[in-house]
């Protein structure tokens, strides 16, 4: 248990994808000027994170691994190589499903996070946080707790970086450093706050 | 040359350096670009695989737009990529293991760079093959000279080093360069492109983005009642 107590918090605070692995950047950016919308994407973002990761890391263990197909009868075989685009297709496939049910069943959550479920198909961040799956060998129990960890640190950051836009707007800047310099700058210093955590050892 | 390289070639080959750059610019891209900075031979690897990969995943999806069903696109650009993505992947592990590694995630993850599926959607698309492929350079390379301009900065004031190479001669080493560690480090990252940004917009004053609230002078006795 305390394994997993202690990846759930290095997930969200020690290696926080959007801060220390610069994931999920171009949405990271373009998305963060109200809270409001930050939060929704980051909630949506949590959610997708919690169900692909762990689904992405049955498919490697019982499908691409090495080996992995030896249930079937089949030895020596190595698929691996097809992780990426297994992961990318189950990625896409599970938003859409995701989508469909969201739009079926519960319709007020659909039309508030409605435009950025499809774009978290091309987040990084999901993306990313499956390949550091695979890397790093997680084990179902783990994968979950990764999942859910990581999603939750990238919705923490977004929501503080529009915290911080929305107070930053009406700040005196430079011409040339309005909008995106300064954004850049913000996420550096706030990169800089992340790295404290950085310190603790569990 | 001229005969190759006509006026649409040289102007999608040329814009995306400065005038249109996917970093400064456009904002796309910058998910993956980040973390392989930190020494200047994984950025060149970076950049070359990115601008590889962009460059024949345009020209192929451009070759089979026609045919593709626009309900569907957005998978079948994904499955062009990715394969693409996993060949150079492959040959990555193969014939260069240590950068490889060093990359880890990072390659994989040019799936999902918003150059990558942005020039296909919004270029790719709707232009021939031979453009779209020069696109792809073009706008791989707009994002490589960042690449390489974000690296030069972090491995020469973080190691003292450039591709390896000792520039400055550190203070362990008996020489007068104390390295600074924050360069090394992720934030630095993000202080050198909100320069480089404000630098460009700087020299070409029509990127600069619209205020969006000015912030007047107070005339005496009226500020402080709100």
């Amino acid at each position: 248990m305390e394994a997993y107590i202690s990846l759930f918090v290095k997930a969200v605070f020690i290696e926080n994808l959007a801060l220390s692995f610069f994931l999920g950047m171009c949405t990271f950016i373009a998305v963060s000027k109200k809270i409001s919308t930050a939060m929704g994407l980051g909630v949506a973002v949590m959610v997708v994170q919690a169900i692909t990761v762990p689904a992405n890391n049955l498919v490697y263990h019982t499908l691409l691994k090495e080996d992995a197909l030896s249930w079937i009868g089949i030895k020596g075989v190595d698929l691996s190589f097809l992780a990426l685009l297994s992961c990318i297709g189950m990625i896409a496939a599970l938003v859409q499903i995701l989508e469909m049910i969201l739009d079926k069943f519960f319709p007020a959550l659909y039309s508030a996070l409605g435009i950025f479920l499809p774009l978290i198909t091309v987040n990084c961040a999901i993306l990313g946080g499956s390949l550091f799956m695979i890397e790093r060998d997680y084990n179902f129990g783990e994968s979950v707790t990764y999942g859910i960890g990581s999603g939750l640190g990238w919705a923490l950051a977004i929501t503080v970086m529009a915290g911080v836009r929305e107070k930053l707007k009406y700040s005196d800047i430079p011409a040339g450093l309005q909008g995106l310099g300064i954004t850049f700058i913000t996420a550096g210093l706030m990169s800089l706050g992340f790295m404290a955590f950085s310190g603790i050892q569990l | 040359m001229s005969a190759v390289l006509n006026d649409e070639t040289k102007k999608v080959l040329v814009e995306p350096l400065v005038n249109n750059n996917p970093i400064t610019l456009q904002v796309l891209g910058i998910c993956s670009a980040l973390a392989v900075t930190s020494q200047m031979s994984t950025s060149l690897i970076m950049a070359l695989a990115l601008t590889l990969v962009t460059a024949f995943s345009s020209a192929a999806i451009s070759a089979i737009r026609n045919h593709i069903p626009s309900s569907i696109r957005i998978i079948v650009q994904m499955t062009i990529i990715a394969s693409l993505v996993i060949v150079v992947d492959q040959i990555l592990k193969a014939f260069a293991y240590d950068v490889s590694k060093q990359l880890s995630v990072f390659v994989g993850l040019i799936i999902t760079n918003c150059i990558v599926m942005g020039r296909a959607e919004g270029y790719a698309m709707k232009n021939p093959p031979l453009e779209s492929f020069m696109d792809g350079i073009g706008n791989g390379l707009g994002y490589s000279l960042i690449l390489v301009i974000v690296s030069f900065f972090r491995e020469l004031f973080g190691s003292g080093k450039l591709l390896g190479n000792e520039v400055f001669q550190l203070t362990k080493d008996g020489g007068w360069y104390d390295p600074n560690g924050l360069m090394l480090l992720p934030p630095s990252a993000f202080f050198i492109i909100g320069l480089i940004i404000w630098a460009v917009r700087q020299w070409k004053p029509e990127q600069s983005e619209k205020v969006e609230y000015k912030i007047m002078a107070i005339a005496h006795g009226e500020g402080g009642h709100h």
